[in-house]
C-alpha cells in the first residue's frame, strides 16, 4: 500500500522547495527567442502610432498644423490635445497628486515632451507623417536649476497659478511643489549646535534613468462589438493600470482587459502610466482597430521616467569618540515639468527617512522641498524601493565625511555606530520599525574576507609610493553597510491612487496533484514563475516542477498592486505562504477523514499527512488532492482552492555590507575594480542561484550609476544623453566578476522570513563604488565631489588636489 | 517608394520578398518573417539585442537594410536549436543563470555562437572582449561570461571525444 521509501531528504529535494537553487523555468523560452514582449504582439489591422515631440524644453505651442501629415497615404490620424480634450484625456493625474499632459495643452515643458499622437498604417509611414506635423512655438526662458526655479519670476506651470497648496501641503512659490518634512526639528538643531564635532556637506545624486534593454510599449484593441478594451503593456503594475484605465476612460472594468506579456527589464521604469499608453488606447477606440505605440530608445531616455535627482545637504553631529548624536538633512528635489514621481501617495519623497540608515542615532530630522523644473518627469525606483538609493548614498557618504572630521577609520566609526542586535525590533528617530538585524555580524564576516587591515596596510603603502614618485595609481576602500526598507506596505498608511498595497495569490490544485497559482505581481526578469513555486512547493508538498505560475493578466490573476520596490517577496511571496497555509488547512480535513483519525492526531511532514505515532499511516498531497475532487466528504465542498490577499503588518529591512578595492589612475582618470566583495542579508533565501543573479545585476547598475551613467541638460533644457552613445551602459568588458556571500537574519513578521533582495545591490553598490573613489583621494585631502565619477571627473580631483604636478 | 525584391535564405530557408530601399533587416525578420526572437534595444547598434549571423558573421541588425541582405545567408536565434535539442549555449545560459530578462539573450546567444565559430577556446577576457558589443541590463554579465566558457568547454570535450 503505501510506500514508505523514498527517503525523507529525497522526498524535500523532490519538491524543489525553499532554498533550492532551482533552475528557471522562464528560460527554455527564453533561450529559443519564444518570449512574448510587447514589440511582439501582433494583431489583423493593427495600426503604428508616433509621437511628434517637443524640440523645446519650454515653449508655448502656437499651433498644429496636421493637414500634411494626415495627406500621407497610410496615415490614418493625427491625435492632438484638442482632440483629446472633448474625451477629457489632455491631461492624466499622476501618481503624486498632480496631473500631467497627455499630449501638449497650450505649452510645453521639457524637451522631448508629446505634442501629437501619429497613427498610421506602419511604422516607417508614422514617422514619415511625425515630420510631415508642422509645429509652430514660441519659446519661453528655461529653467534647469531647481534652485533657480525657486528664485525665478518664470511661471513653469500656469495651469495650477493661484494654487496655494497642492496634494501635500502648502506651495510657497509657483515652482515649488510641496516641502515634505519628518523628525524633530528643534531637537536636532539644538544637538548639533551643542556637539563635539559636527560635519556639513552636500551630497548631489544625479539625475539617471532606468533604462530596462526593452523600451516601454502598448497595443490597445477595442472590440466594439462587445465594448471591450485589450491592453497589452509594459506595465510593472498591470491592475493599477486596469483600474486607471476605466477611471480615465468611463469604460467600466469588467470591459477592460490589461495583461503584461514578458517584460523585457523594468527597474522602475515601467511603473508610471505614460501618454503613449493613453494616446493608444484613444486611437484604438477612434480607428476601431489595434494600435501598437513602442517609444525608441532616444524617446526612452528623454522622457519617460527618470530616477534621483536630489540635493541633499546634511549635517551629522558627533561626540568627540565618534558616537553620532543626530543627523539633520534638507532635499532639493528636482522632480521636472510634472510631479509624476511613483512613490506611495502618502510618501511625496518615498521612504527617503529611511536616512539613519544602519545607525543608532537619537535625532534627527529630515526636509525635502519638491520643486518644478523644465525636464522630464518621472521620479521612479530605478531598481530602489521609493528614495531608499538616495537615502542609502546620503548616510553612507555623511558617515565618510564625518570619519574625516573625526580623523578616524569608516569602518571603526561604523561599528561604534550600528544598532545592536538586541536592539531590534528598532524604532527609528525617523519613525520606522526596523523588523530585524544583525549588522556587527555581517560587518565583521565582510572586513575578515576582503583582510581589511591588510587592505588598509597596503593603502598606507601605495600612499608612500606615490609620493616618492614611484607609482601614479592610488588604492581606494569603499565601505558600505546598507539598510533597505521594502515590502510596501501595510495598508494602513502605502497606498498608490487609493489602492492599497497589498498583495495576492490564488491557487488551484488539480485532481492527479499539480497546480496552478496566480499572483498580483509581475516578473520583468526576477524569475517569479521559478521562485513562488518554491514558496509554494515547500508549503504545500507539491513539487515546484508541477505548479504553474501565472501573473499578469487581470481577466485571470488576483488583484495585486504589481512588482517595483523589492515587493514581490516580501508581499506577493508571503500572500503564497498563506494560501498554501489555506490548502493545507483543508487538506488536513481531508487526510483526517481518509485516514479515519481526528485531525488533531495528524502530523504535516514535508509532502504529507501522518498519523502521530504511527508513521506507516499516511497521505500524501497527491493522494489528497485526488480525494478533494473524486469524495464526497462529509461537511466540505468539493475542490481544493483557495486564494489570500496578503497585507503586510510591517516592511521588511533586508541588509548589506559591500566592500569595493578600486585602482585609480591619477593621470588618465581611469579606474580599475580589483575586488568586490557583496555580502547581502534578505532573510530566507528561496532561491541562492537567483538571489546571487539580482546581486550581480544590481551591482552593475550600481556601478553605471557611481561611475559614468547620468541623464544630463544644457542650460537650455537639451538633453544631452539620450542615445547609448552617450548614457553609460556597461558592457561585459568594464564590468567586474563580483564575490556574494550572506548572512541570513529571517523577518520575524514574514510567513516564512524572506525580505526581498532585487533592489539592495542597487542601494549598497552606489555608495561602495563611489566611496571607493573619495576613499582614493582621502590621504589627499579629498572630502566629498559629486557623481557621476566618469574619467574626467576623476581626474578634475586629482588635478585639483594639485596632483597633476 | 518603389519596393526592391529580395531573395535570402533564413535559417535555412528560402524567403523571398518586395520591401522599400530603407526598410531595415531587423524589421523584416520580426514584422515578416514573424522571426522575434531578435529584439529592438536601441536602433543606434549600441545594444546588440538585434543580433543575427549574416553571411558567417555578427551584425546588429537593426543598421543593416534589407536591400544588404539581398542573397545572404542569415541565421537567427530560432535557428540555432529547437525545443526538443536545444544548442550547448541555449542549455548552457539555462543551466548557469546567463539571464534573467531574456530581452538581451537571443542577441547573446547568438553572438556567442559566432564568437565561438571565431575562437573554440577563449579565455574570459576574450569572451568579455568578444561580447561588449551586446548589453545586458539584469545580470551583469558574470554568469553570461560563465554560461559562455562553459558551454565552449563542453563543445570541445565533444569534439575531443569524437576524435
Ligand atoms: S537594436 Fe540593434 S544594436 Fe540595439
Ligand atoms: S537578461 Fe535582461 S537585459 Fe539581459
Amino acid at each position: 500500500m503505501n510506500d514508505l521509501s523514498p527517503s525523507r531528504e529525497e522526498r524535500i529535494a523532490n519538491l524543489k522547495g525553499l532554498g533550492c537553487s532551482r533552475k528557471r523555468v522562464e528560460d527554455v523560452r527564453f533561450t529559443q527567442g519564444k518570449g512574448n514582449y510587447v514589440d511582439d504582439i501582433k494583431l489583423p489591422g493593427m495600426l503604428q502610432g508616433d509621437f511628434v515631440r517637443s524640440p523645446y524644453a519650454h515653449a508655448r505651442v502656437i499651433s498644429v498644423n496636421k493637414e500634411a501629415a494626415l495627406a500621407l497615404p497610410g496615415v490614418i490620424a493625427v491625435l492632438t490635445a484638442e482632440d483629446l480634450a472633448p474625451l477629457n484625456l489632455h491631461w492624466m493625474p499622476t501618481l503624486a497628486g498632480d496631473k500631467q499632459m497627455v499630449l501638449a495643452d497650450g505649452k510645453v515643458l521639457f524637451q522631448g515632451q508629446e505634442v501629437a499622437f501619429v497613427v498610421a498604417e506602419d511604422r516607417y509611414i508614422a514617422a514619415d507623417a511625425v515630420e510631415l506635423v508642422e509645429v509652430e512655438y514660441e519659446e519661453l526662458p528655461v529653467l534647469t536649476d531647481p534652485f533657480a526655479a525657486l528664485e525665478s519670476d518664470v511661471v513653469l506651470r500656469e495651469d495650477l497659478e493661484g494654487q496655494s497648496a497642492g496634494a501635500h501641503g502648502p506651495r510657497r512659490h509657483h515652482n515649488h511643489i510641496f516641502l515634505w518634512e519628518e523628525g524633530d526639528k528643534a531637537a536636532t538643531e539644538q544637538v548639533l549646535d551643542s556637539a563635539d564635532v559636527v560635519a556639513e556637506e552636500m551630497i548631489y545624486y544625479h539625475r539617471t534613468h532606468p533604462c530596462p534593454l526593452e523600451t516601454c510599449g502598448a497595443v490597445a484593441s477595442m472590440d466594439k462589438v462587445n465594448g471591450k478594451l485589450t491592453l497589452w503593456g509594459t506595465f510593472q503594475a498591470p491592475h493599477v493600470v486596469r483600474t486607471v484605465a476605466s477611471l480615465l476612460s468611463g469604460i467600466e472594468e469588467h470591459n477592460i482587459r490589461v495583461v503584461s506579456p514578458d517584460i523585457g527589464g523594468g527597474f522602475g521604469n515601467k511603473v508610471g502610466v505614460y501618454p503613449g499608453y493613453v494616446c493608444s488606447i484613444v486611437a484604438s477606440i477612434v480607428t476601431g482597430r489595434p494600435v501598437k505605440w513602442v517609444e525608441d530608445r532616444m524617446e526612452n531616455l528623454m522622457a519617460t521616467a527618470f530616477a534621483r535627482d536630489y540635493w541633499m545637504k546634511g549635517r551629522i553631529a558627533a561626540t568627540k569618540e565618534g558616537k553620532i548624536t543626530g543627523l539633520w538633512c534638507h532635499v532639493t528635489a528636482d522632480h521636472g515639468a510634472f510631479d509624476a514621481c511613483a512613490d506611495p501617495t502618502k510618501f511625496p519623497a518615498g521612504f527617503f527617512h529611511i536616512c539613519t540608515g544602519s545607525y543608532d542615532i537619537p535625532v534627527a530630522y529630515v526636509g525635502v522641498d519638491g520643486v518644478y523644473t523644465n525636464k522630464a518627469p518621472g521620479g521612479v525606483a530605478y531598481r530602489c524601493s521609493f528614495r531608499v538609493t538616495e537615502a542609502a548614498y546620503f548616510i553612507e557618504r555623511m558617515v565618510e565625511v564625518l570619519a574625516i572630521e573625526l580623523g578616524m577609520d569608516a569602518a571603526e566609526l561604523r561599528r561604534i555606530n550600528f544598532i545592536r542586535a538586541d536592539q531590534f525590533p528598532y524604532h527609528s528617530a525617523l519613525g520606522w520599525e526596523y523588523d530585524s538585524g544583525d549588522y556587527h555580524t555581517a560587518w565583521d564576516k565582510a572586513l575578515a574576507a576582503v583582510d581589511y587591515a591588510g587592505l588598509r596596510r597596503e593603502q598606507a603603502g601605495r600612499v608612500e609610493a606615490f609620493k616618492r614618485g614611484e607609482t601614479r595609481k592610488l588604492l581606494g576602500i569603499g565601505l558600505t553597510h546598507f539598510t533597505e526598507i521594502v515590502g510596501a506596505g501595510p495598508v494602513k498608511n502605502c497606498d498608490i491612487l487609493g489602492m492599497g498595497m497589498f498583495d495576492s495569490c490564488e491557487i488551484r490544485i488539480h485532481p492527479t496533484g499539480s497546480a496552478i497559482a496566480r499572483l498580483g505581481t509581475i516578473s520583468q526578469g526576477q524569475g517569479h514563475a521559478t521562485t513562488f513555486a518554491q514558496i509554494l512547493a515547500s508549503e504545500i508538498g507539491l513539487p515546484a516542477d508541477s505548479i504553474t505560475i501565472e501573473e499578469g493578466d487581470t481577466d485571470t490573476a488576483p488583484y495585486g498592486l504589481g512588482t517595483y520596490g523589492s515587493r514581490s517577496t516580501p508581499v506577493a511571496g508571503a500572500a503564497a505562504a498563506m494560501v498554501g497555509r489555506k490548502i493545507r488547512a483543508k487538506a488536513q480535513m481531508i487526510a483526517a477523514w481518509l485516514l479515519e483519525v481526528h485531525e488533531g492526531d495528524l502530523d504535516w511532514d514535508v509532502d504529507r499527512f501522518v498519523v502521530k505515532g504511527a508513521p506507516e499511516r499516511f497521505k500524501t498531497m497527491k493522494d489528497i488532492a485526488y480525494a478533494a475532487y473524486n469524495q464526497a466528504i462529509p461537511g466540505l465542498e468539493p475542490g481544493l482552492e483557495a486564494v489570500s490577499y496578503y497585507d503586510p503588518p510591517n516592511m521588511t529591512y533586508p541588509f548589506g555590507a559591500y566592500i569595493c578595492v578600486m585602482e585609480i589612475d591619477v593621470d588618465t582618470g581611469e579606474h580599475e575594480i580589483r575586488q568586490f566583495y557583496a555580502l547581502d542579508d534578505c532573510g530566507t533565501r528561496i532561491n541562492p542561484m537567483v538571489i546571487e543573479g539580482q546581486v550581480h545585476g544590481g551591482l552593475t547598475e550600481a556601478l553605471a550609476i557611481a561611475m559614468g551613467q547620468e541623464i544630463a541638460y544644457d542650460d537650455i533644457g537639451n538633453c544631452k544623453t539620450a542615445t547609448l552613445m552617450d548614457f553609460f551602459i556597461p558592457t561585459a568588458w568594464e564590468t567586474p566578476n563580483y564575490t556574494t556571500d550572506f548572512t541570513e537574519t529571517p523577518s520575524p513578521h514574514h510567513p516564512i522570513g524572506a525580505k526581498g533582495v532585487g533592489e539592495s545591490p542597487n542601494v549598497g553598490g552606489v555608495p561602495a563604488f563611489s566611496n571607493a573613489v573619495h576613499d582614493a583621494f582621502r590621504a589627499f585631502g579629498l572630502r566629498h565631489a559629486h557623481m557621476p565619477h566618469d574619467h574626467w571627473r576623476i581626474w578634475k580631483i586629482a588635478n585639483q588636489l594639485g596632483l597633476h604636478g | 517608394m518603389t519596393k526592391m525584391h529580395i531573395k535570402l535564405t533564413v535559417n535555412g530557408k528560402a524567403e523571398e520578398l518586395l520591401a522599400e530601399p530603407r526598410e531595415l533587416l531587423i524589421h523584416v525578420l520580426r514584422e515578416r518573417l514573424n522571426l522575434t526572437g531578435a529584439h529592438i534595444g536601441c536602433e543606434t547598434s549600441h545594444c546588440g539585442a538585434c543580433t543575427v549571423e549574416m553571411n558567417g558573421k555578427s551584425v546588429k541588425s537593426c543598421t543593416v537594410f534589407a536591400a544588404q541582405a539581398n542573397g545572404a545567408e542569415i541565421t537567427t536565434i530560432e535557428g540555432l536549436g529547437s525545443p526538443d535539442a536545444l544548442h550547448v549555449l541555449q542549455r548552457s545560459f539555462r543551466e548557469h543563470h546567463g539571464l534573467q530578462c531574456g530581452f538581451c539573450t537571443p542577441g547573446m546567444i547568438t553572438r556567442a555562437h559566432r564568437l565561438l565559430q571565431e575562437n573554440p577556446a577563449p579565455t574570459e577576457d576574450e569572451v568579455r572582449f568578444g561580447m561588449a558589443g551586446n548589453l545586458c541590463r539584469c545580470t551583469g554579465y558574470q554568469n553570461i561570461v560563465k554560461s559562455i566558457l562553459a558551454a565552449a568547454s563542453e563543445i570541445n570535450a565533444a569534439q575531443e571525444a569524437a576524435e
